[in-house]
């Protein structure tokens, strides 16, 4: 045997294989620098839910009867808590089914990769676009339509966890929806169409005290309408929660509700992720 | 490596696989040798495809045996996966990222990878490394393809029609890149359709045909133990062209002199070439 290469290897100690966290902040890394080098998804992405804002807020601004604030603020915890969703649930739900189509998934699979480095990375993606949305939002709220920034430091608290549970339960919800479409081609009308139907019935575009009770409860069973309630009970003054259901911000079912999709929504990840294309069987 | 040197690298014994009323592998045997190139050899939906992507474990199997490097592909651990490199058919590398990002990346997926650099030169890439993937030609993701199934320094590489779709210097690249590795020790199985790239670079082969293997062994072998019947044609009297396969082409001709007494007209003898006994075993004769 000749050899006519010279062999040069990067051991890991004792050849052993990668963990998981480590490679998932790697895949972390590579995640956001794919994201930030595709420019139009850049700009749309953070846009969308600016622009909904803006249409919103400054269409509908009188006074709510009795609530001590104006329709305009009520729509900024709003549109933070659909622009969470968009960056995990939406975006996620769609890139993975593209990535599954593309057999970008398939290559991974065949390295020794773990898996949960892949779902790592893609939390990590989202928590950065996510974090980006949610100061993007804070920024026109509080310089456009008079809302202010949380008061002390157990708003600030508030706001951290609704963020952090929200954005959890609702990327790996996207994760698990990723699997349904049967193709990359087909991925955005599967995914937004949801998205779009509890944004309505969730206390986004329209406010919660003039959804029917019967859409609100349906909302209720998913996450959004609790990242808004709970939102709202950051930014807005206690007065508005005349407007809830139960008359109160119910911060601690927030928490519950929220807490439990994120469990459920892992268990529902591992039960059906497929690294393939169904039709590839 | 040293310690199973005697053991096949890949074993597989009666594999099946059926795809609704199609049988696409119908009990095919396979050993390669540690160190061995091995070419898969057959027409498109003879099963090559789906009998690698069994032992790569991403495709199950309906029955039979398969040890890929002493383990069962089904259940791979990820010290398994780390030990078989793979080389895709399809561009799904990702666009955004550069050919050294990239590479650099997979490398940390291994407990034992190679140089970043070092494959990147190995795949003539060095003057890509710095382009994003989405900038590069067909050939030149091909090569990249290579480069992530080589990057682990894999005991066992799957090359799954590697140069279909690559210019005649491109192919010949690859070829040289095979052997590369080949030297180095590296167990390789490929499947192609291109019967000159079989007897280039396989030690042994086995042709395909309909999901089962109808011929095995070094390509030397195969063309003398399926190639030994001569063809003899020749033109009848009344102007229509006769044509007899033998194995004593000489009787043949001798019994055509007597015959015609003298010279036989339009009279042609004919040793097969590889390719006559590669379309000959595949049932593809009639498509000359």
């Amino acid at each position: 045997m000749t050899t006519t290469a010279v062999r040069t290897r990067t051991e890991t100690p004792a050849g052993r294989l990668p963990g998981a966290w480590g490679l998932g902040l790697q895949r972390g890394a590579l995640e956001i620098k794919q994201f930030f080098r595709q420019r139009d998804q850049v700009v749309f992405t953070f846009a969308f839910p600016v622009v909904f804002l803006f249409l919103f807020a400054s269409i509908f601004s009188d006074d709510v009867k009795g609530a001590g604030i104006t329709a305009s603020q009520l729509y900024v915890p709003a549109m933070m808590a659909a622009g969470i969703m968009s960056t995990s649930f939406q975006s996620l739900g769609i890139s993975i089914a593209i990535e599954r189509d593309e057999k970008v998934l398939r290559r991974l699979r065949g390295t020794p990769m773990p898996a949960a480095a892949y779902f790592l990375g893609k939390i990590w993606l989202v928590l950065v676009t996510g974090l980006l949305e949610t100061a993007i939002l804070l920024l026109v709220g509080t310089t456009l339509y008079d809302v202010d920034l949380p008061s002390d430091a157990s708003h600030w608290f508030d706001l951290a966890w609704i963020f952090v549970l929200g954005l959890t339960a609702c990327a790996l919800l996207g994760i698990a929806v990723s699997s349904v479409p049967k193709s990359g081609k087909s991925a955005s009308s599967v995914v937004v169409l949801p998205f779009l139907v509890l944004q309505f019935i969730s206390g986004v575009y329209i406010a919660i005290d003039t959804i029917p009770d019967w859409m609100l409860n349906i909302g209720a069973l998913f996450p959004l309408k609790w990242m808004c309630q709970g939102l709202r009970g950051v930014f807005l003054p206690d007065s508005a929660q005349i407007l809830e259901q139960t008359g109160s911000w119910e911060l601690g079912k927030v928490a519950l509700v929220l807490g439990a999709w994120c469990v459920g929504g892992l268990v529902l990840c591992l039960l059906t992720f497929r690294w393939k294309n169904r039709r590839e069987g | 490596m040293t310690t199973h040197a005697n053991e096949l690298a890949v074993d597989v014994r009666g594999l099946r696989k059926q795809y609704g009323d199609v049988t696409a592998v119908d009990g095919i045997d396979l050993g390669i040798r540690r160190g061995e190139v091995f070419g898969l050899l057959g027409p498109n939906g003879a099963g090559k495809s789906t009998t690698v992507e069994i032992l790569q474990g991403n495709r199950t199997r309906d029955g039979g045996e398969v040890s890929v490097l002493g383990s069962d592909p089904a259940t791979g651990t990820r010290a398994w996966r780390s030990r078989v490199g793979i080389v895709w058919q399809d561009e799904s590398a990702p666009a955004e990222l550069t050919v050294r990002e990239t590479v650099r990346h997979f490398a940390r997926y291994y407990p034992r990878s190679r140089d970043p650099e070092e494959v990147i030169g190995l795949v003539g890439l060095e003057a890509k490394a710095g382009s994003r993937i989405k900038a590069l030609s067909g050939g030149q993701r091909r090569r990249l393809d290579v480069a992530l199934g080589v990057i682990g320094g894999p005991e066992l590489l799957l090359l799954d029609e590697p140069t279909t779709g690559f210019d005649p210097a491109a192919r010949r690249q690859f070829w040289d890149l095979i052997r590369l590795l080949a030297d180095e020790g590296t167990t390789i199985l490929l499947t192609t359709h291109y019967l000159e790239e079989a007897e280039a670079l396989a030690d042994r082969l086995a042709v395909v045909a309909k999901g089962q293997v109808v011929a095995e062994g070094e390509p030397a072998v195969l063309r003398e133990r399926y190639g030994t019947e001569a063809t003899v044609v020749w033109t009848e009297p009344d102007g229509v062209t006769r044509t007899e396969r033998t194995a004593t082409p000489t009787r043949t001709v001798a019994g055509l002199m007597h015959r015609f007494d003298g010279e036989i007209p339009g009279l042609k003898v004919t040793r097969p070439t590889l390719e006559d006994v590669y379309l000959r075993l595949t049932g593809q004769e009639d498509a000359r």
